[in-house]
């Protein structure tokens, strides 16, 4: 295709005349249609494969599915279920307590100790580089082989970690960790901030690397404190960073599905004890085989309040994030 | 030189065209990926007495078959044939109506099958059967004979037996039980594995009379002995998951396995050396039925709308006989649901042997058609009940109020 020609891939508005077109109140030149056609191709393939499904989702959440077989038309009834309706309220509010949670502990966990990481990094602490891979190198793992081998540590018999609390006379302390419904979604929790922690820890590690240093060497003549240097400096200057990560979390912590998947289960066992979002969603719209059956209007119901949810709350993150790397 | 050409070419051509007509090929889904390679042995029994019929054999992960399944028969690209689950998961599939309704004038042998193994495949709302049956699975204890012999055990015909033989083990330093429930549906198959026989004859009829909800002291009594049992269990059992447990049995570290018949061509497996015994747990007394959990496993269906539908008849035909519920049971070891099967392997006889005395596999067989399912709530609670959160009691209040949901027997 020449730049300029009207090309059939192009989905302009057909049929065009020759010279020129009124688009948008500017004539449609040969640069436009240039633009177009790179523009046209993938924001169709972001309708087809993003908005389409979002929407059908939506649409689907308004029917009653018998299977795989649409039903009727039902308003809001779905929805109502999943909120209102027992079990499925108990286990809606269950599972989203636990993303709350898992939200919360892995902001601390991943990108607390992220960042200060990325502070010991940053400062070329002996052996900085050597840590700079050894603390990224786990993201590259696929999640699946994370779960299984945290799912060998944590093993109640063989489990390196109940191995190692014997054999320092800690015995007491060794514990079926994935068993019992008071460390499960912790252990998980854990899991995820090893495998993750080098994520947050290279994003601020980059804003860090981004600070001038005509600032940072303003500190050193004010104060030798590396507290001041850390709260009143550094901090505000990642910022952007911290917008990143957080919303980033934000996302993942509510979407959080493998994971958990991969150590405890479809059913979020033991008995709803790791039970997130991403789990429940499944089961109720695929079902699991000692479940009842596949429900796609509940369980697409639940997915539309879910992505509502992250869109909503993520918007207003980001807005506070953003306004806040100003004020700092 | 060129006319021999055009007509090689024009022959081939009208060949071609003719070839779809004379074969019919039928395509055959299935979740048992491990027994590929004896299905496709019986597939080439029925192609020999079955010219210009094919089956091709596509087998697809257990865990999300229904869904691609269903997905599949949605979309108009399903299999002419396919392994259908039962009760709850053949209605998910069945009640979209994308199933070929069967009956005895379609199928002859059908009229031999049990009721029970029938009822796995038909639909309660419209009573109609979708599928052939094709196994049942038995809830039972499978033990180390090697173990039970040099500790001097002989099975136990009683719970007190049961008990003093899993103290021996213990003491001998072996797991009395490889048990496990880490994995929820774990703590379902336990409760049959061990519970049939405490909670009886009469408490499944009475559940199903409508005149016993799971508050029943017979059930709660059950229930209770399991937790008693469950001191046997491997430290920290409740961590504990399905393959570790199925590990710690196959390597002799443990005498016994509570757990479906479904497990013993897998040990057998695993560790070929390993000495095989089952029993019945049995009940407070001998005189009390020694019962096993029992269900079926699955069925042979066919798509309503398949391009062939003799041809797929004639293979739901031939599953339904004899001569292949026989090449079954010789070949994938599983109790065969065909009617006048023998079974070769001493093992397999013994367990179509205790079939004869059992109560369902109750969750499965009559309480996974309504959320919360029955199996779901029991797998939960009894988690809670192993892990001292919860009392036998607390446990049999959960499941009757949270089956009261959608079973009408026990709302009030």
């Amino acid at each position: 295709m020449a730049p300029g020609g009207i090309s059939p891939g192009a989905a302009s508005p057909a049929p065009l005349p020759h010279e020129t077109l009124k688009m948008f109140g500017s004539p449609l030149t040969g640069r436009r249609l240039w633009i177009a056609a790179l523009i046209v191709p993938p924001l169709a393939f972001v309708a087809l494969f993003v908005v389409y499904p979002i929407l059908s989702a939506f649409a689907y959440a308004f029917f009653e599915w018998k299977g795989l077989a649409r039903g009727e038309f039902v308003w809001f009834a779905n929805f109502h279920k999943v909120l209102f309706q027992e079990p499925y309220a108990t286990w809606t509010i269950n599972a989203f307590l636990h993303n709350v949670f898992v939200f919360f502990a892995l902001m601390v966990l991943q990108n607390g100790i992220g960042f200060v990481l990325a502070y010991c990094l940053w400062r070329e602490l002996p052996g900085a580089r050597f840590h700079r891979i050894a603390v990224f190198l786990p993201v590259v793992l696929s999640t699946i082989i994370v779960g299984f081998l945290f799912k060998l540590f944590l093993h109640p018999l063989f489990g390196v970690v109940n191995i190692s609390l014997r054999a320092v006379g800690l015995g007491g302390l060794a514990m079926p960790w994935l068993g019992d419904d008071s460390t499960a979604l912790m252990a998980l929790i854990i899991a995820n901030a090893w495998h993750m922690v080098g994520f947050p820890t290279l994003v601020f590690l980059a804003g860090m690397q981004r600070i001038p240093g005509e600032i940072l060497d303003a500190v050193r003549m004010e104060t030798q404190s590396e507290w001041v240097k850390v709260s009143k400096i550094v901090w505000p200057l990642v910022a952007p960073s911290a917008t990143v990560v957080f919303t980033l979390l934000f996302v993942g912590a509510f979407n959080w599905f493998e994971l958990p998947y991969v150590m405890a289960g479809l059913d979020g066992s033991p008995h709803g004890a790791t039970d997130v979002l991403g789990l429940y969603f499944y089961r109720t719209a695929f079902g699991n085989q000692s479940g009842g059956a596949q429900d796609f209007g509940t369980g697409s119901a639940l997915a539309v309040l879910i992505f509502l949810f992250i869109a909503v709350v993520a918007g207003f993150l980001t807005m506070y994030l953003r306004k806040r790397e100003i004020q700092l | 030189m060129r006319k021999t050409f055009i007509r090689t070419t024009a022959a081939l051509g009208a060949l071609l065209m003719a070839l779809p007509v004379m074969a019919q090929e039928l395509t055959f889904w299935s979740w048992r990926q491990e027994d590929k390679a004896q299905y496709e042995k019986f597939i080439d029994t029925f192609e020999a007495q079955n010219p210009g019929i094919t089956v091709k054999f596509e087998a697809f992960e257990a865990a999300n078959y229904n869904t691609i399944l269903s997905t599949a028969l949605a979309g108009g690209t399903g299999p002419d044939l396919f392994m259908s689950r039962a009760y709850g998961g053949l209605e998910t599939v069945a009640s979209a109506g994308h199933l070929m309704a069967l009956d005895t004038t379609k199928i002859p042998a059908l009229a031999n099958f049990t009721p029970a193994a029938l009822n796995a495949q038909t639909m309660r709302s419209d009573k109609t059967l979708y599928g052939v049956p094709f196994a049942s699975q038995t809830m039972l204890v499978i033990y180390n004979k090697e173990l039970f012999d040099k500790n001097g055990i002989a099975e136990p015909k009683t719970y007190d037996e049961l008990k003093a033989a899993a103290e021996k083990l213990k003491a001998a330093g072996l797991m009395p039980f490889a048990n496990g429930t880490a994995t929820a549906w774990q703590n379902e198959t336990i409760v049959s594995a061990l519970g049939s026989s405490i909670m009886g004859k009469g408490f499944y009829e009475d559940l199903m009379a409508g005149k016993a909800d799971f508050t029943d002291p017979r059930y709660i009594e059950a229930l209770a002995k399991l937790k008693e049992m469950s001191a046997y269990f491997p430290d920290g059992f409740i961590g504990l998951d399905y393959p570790s447990s199925q590990q710690l049995f196959t390597s002799g570290m443990a005498g016994m396995f509570a757990g479906g018949s479904f497990e013993l061509a897998n040990f057998a497996k695993q560790n070929p050396n390993l000495k095989l015994g089952v029993f019945a747990a049995p009940g407070k007394t001998v005189e009390d039925d020694a019962l096993v959990g029992l269900f079926i496993d699955g069925g042979y269906a066919a798509n309503a709308k398949t391009k062939h539908p003799e041809a797929a008849l004639k293979f739901l035909n031939y599953v339904a006989s004899k001569e292949y519920g026989q090449a079954f049971a010789n070949g994938l070891r599983n109790i065969s649901t065909v009617p006048g099967v023998t079974f070769d392997d001493p093992l397999l006889a013994e367990v179509a042997e205790l079939n004869k005395n059992a109560i369902p596999y109750i969750m499965l067989v009559h309480f996974r058609f309504g959320e919360p399912s029955g199996s779901v709530l029991l797998q939960g609670e009894v988690q809670k009940l192993l892990a001292d959160k919860a009392t036998p009691d607390e446990v049999g209040k959960a499941l009757t109020t949270g089956l009261a949901n959608w079973y009408a027997p026990f709302k009030k």
